[in-house]
């Protein structure tokens, strides 16, 4: 299955882009995916606490991943 | 009502939707860019959001406002893109009938907004720029 990624800000610095797709075995977790990308983008500081977002909700990292499903990696908010 | 924009806020406007004869309080609280942060002269401010989530996540937080305080009158505006100093980057109006909950609620949901909607702003100062909220070494870089 394919999910698509999206980082912001400072993670979005780091790993050089705002978005990519990855290739996952079903019924994967962004645990699984987060360790994907530690090697697909080394500069990219994601800490085994990051949050995450599938689909705009925040979630935990052994949630069940979905083909198409948005992934966000959430760097600490800064808003107001 | 939940507005993200790159257009500047206006105050008036976003307390004006709180606005009832039912209500005998009204709190609207301002951020602004501030112009110094850690010892550095801020020069203007970049602010980033999630904007569906961004969204959802000031709904819910309009929900739990209704859900302990039975505040029903809330409206939250956050501005993105590029700020300069002193514009105002959120306005969050709450009214209800006492003064007590709106001072209340006023509070929470600043809280609430600083800890789980993804907005993020950066600093660009003399000399580099910063994403705020982000300790990791490395997370300053100079400025392009």
């Amino acid at each position: 299955m394919k999910v698509s990624v999206r980082f912001f800000a400072f993670y979005r610095e780091r790993a050089g882009t705002s978005q990519t797709e990855v290739d996952l075995p079903d019924g994967a977790t962004p645990k699984e995916l987060l360790i994907q990308l530690r090697s697909m983008y080394p500069s990219l500081p994601l800490s085994d606490s990051v949050l995450i977002a599938v689909n705009s909700e925040y979630v935990t990292q052994w949630a069940t991943l979905h083909d198409g499903d948005e992934v966000a990696f959430i760097p600490p908010v800064s808003g107001g | 009502m939940i507005h993200i924009t790159t257009e500047p806020l206006n105050p008036q406007e976003v307390t004006d939707l709180v606005r009832k004869d039912s209500n005998g309080a009204v709190i609207t609280f301002l951020g602004t860019t501030r112009d110094f942060s850690e010892g550095r002269n801020v020069l203007h401010l970049e602010y980033e959001a999630y904007q569906p989530m961004a969204e959802n996540m000031l709904l819910q937080i309009a929900q739990e406002v209704r859900d302990q305080w039975g505040i029903e009158d809330i409206a939250i505006a956050h501005r993105v893109g590029k700020l300069e100093i002193g514009e105002i980057s959120l306005v969050v109006a709450i009214a209800s009938p006492h003064r007590k909950d709106a001072f209340e609620a006023s509070q929470y949901a600043m809280d609430r907004i600083k800890t789980i909607v993804p907005i993020w702003k950066k600093e660009v100062f003399q000399g580099g720029e910063a994403w705020i909220g982000n300790h990791e070494e490395g997370s300053t870089t100079p400025a392009p």
